[in-house]
Formats: C-alpha cells, sequence, structure tokens
C-alpha cells in the first residue's frame, strides 16, 4: 500500500465525516436559514473531498477526468441550488429566527416577536 | 484487498447517513425544510452511486450515470425554489 493509497483512504473518511456533520447540522439547527448554512457548505465540502480521494485511488484514467468534472460540476451546483432555495424561502415569507434574550433583558435589534 | 473493504464500510456509513436527511423530510416543519432535506438526500445519493461503481468495479458505467444525476439533483432543486417562490405563506 502506497502512500497515496493512504492518503486516499484519510481524505475519504474526512469527507463521509463532513457529510455526517452536515447531516447532524439539518437535524439540530433552529431555523430554516441557518439549515442552509450547514448542507450547503458542509455537504459540498465532503462531497469534494470524497471524489477527490476516489481520483487519488483511481489514477490517470479517463474516468478519473470524468471524476474531476463531477466535482467541478458539484462545487459549483451545490451552493447555487441552496442559494436559490434559500431565496425562494425569503420571497415565500419565511421569518428569520432569532435567539430569545434571556429573561429581564430587553431586546435589541430587529428581533421581533412572532 | 484492504480498499475493497474499507469501501464497503463506508458505503453502509453513508447508507445510515441518509436516513438523517430523511427525517427532516418526514417531519420538517414548514415546505422549504422539506424540500432542502430532498436536495441533501440527492448529494448523499450521488456519492452512494460512486462508491458502488468502485465495489462492482464498474466505475466506467457508474460514473456517467453519477454525472446526470448531478445533473437532475440541481435542475430538481431548482425547479422546487421556482415553485416555492411562485407562492406566499399561508395562501394555498
Amino acid at each position: 500500500m502506497s502512500l497515496v493509497h493512504i492518503l486516499a483512504l484519510v481524505v475519504l473518511a474526512a469527507g463521509s465525516f463532513f457529510l455526517l456533520v452536515g447531516s447532524i447540522g439539518l437535524i439540530r439547527f433552529p431555523d430554516f436559514y441557518s439549515r442552509c448554512h450547514a448542507t450547503g457548505k458542509s455537504d459540498t465540502l465532503g462531497v469534494m473531498l470524497v471524489i477527490f480521494g476516489l481520483v487519488l485511488i483511481e489514477g490517470l484514467t479517463l474516468n478519473s477526468a470524468k471524476l474531476l468534472i463531477i466535482l467541478a460540476f458539484v462545487g459549483l451546483t451545490n451552493p447555487t441550488a441552496t442559494h436559490a432555495l434559500a431565496r425562494a424561502a425569503f420571497r415565500f415569507g419565511l421569518k428569520v429566527w432569532f435567539r430569545k434574550p434571556p429573561a429581564g433583558e430587553r431586546p435589541e435589534g430587529p428581533s421581533q416577536e412572532s | 484487498m484492504l480498499e475493497h473493504e474499507f469501501f464497503l464500510v463506508l458505503a453502509s456509513v453513508l447508507a445510515v447517513i441518509i436516513f438523517i436527511p430523511l427525517y427532516r423530510v418526514l417531519a420538517g416543519p414548514r415546505l422549504p425544510d422539506r424540500m432542502l432535506g430532498a436536495g441533501a438526500i440527492g448529494t448523499k445519493a450521488m456519492v452512494l452511486i460512486l462508491l458502488f461503481g468502485f465495489i462492482f468495479d464498474r466505475l466506467d458505467m457508474f460514473v456517467d450515470i453519477t454525472l446526470a444525476y448531478a445533473v437532475l439533483n440541481f435542475i430538481g432543486t431548482v425547479a422546487m425554489a421556482k415553485y416555492l417562490s411562485s407562492r406566499r405563506e399561508g395562501k394555498p
């Protein structure tokens, strides 16, 4: 097992870790816009890392060229799709979530009671 | 063959991870949450198809399927966003 293969396995493990973190953020965050933040960046980085690890294992062939095309495509389109969805939700009229201020403290900023 | 086992383990882990956005699709409080969960499922399924290609040693076929799936996932999410921006909250 050469050094490139060990590096590829490490990159694959890191990519699946980022996919897991993005999924947990999709569950745990309180708001639609913060969920967009979780899944738009973590998932993109995870998919790109996994595909890069597969390219390292595959070597220099036609398939790895196609894999690099998929990598570039995902890196372009996944944040674009998330941004389009968030913009459409803002036009849809979805309220932005604000943290509730502690008791006995005046709310500041544009936080309105919903 | 250590790599083959590693791919098998990684595909199993990913197949479990896919169920986490499914919860958001089923229980999401609003409509955009469900759409976001559907997009996340599509992204993870793309990686799963690629890993299947490595497991079955038929990468030349599965890479093309993955490319088509990526395009379809993007167009599907944009179409859902278009549908969402054409209506207002509270109105049917």
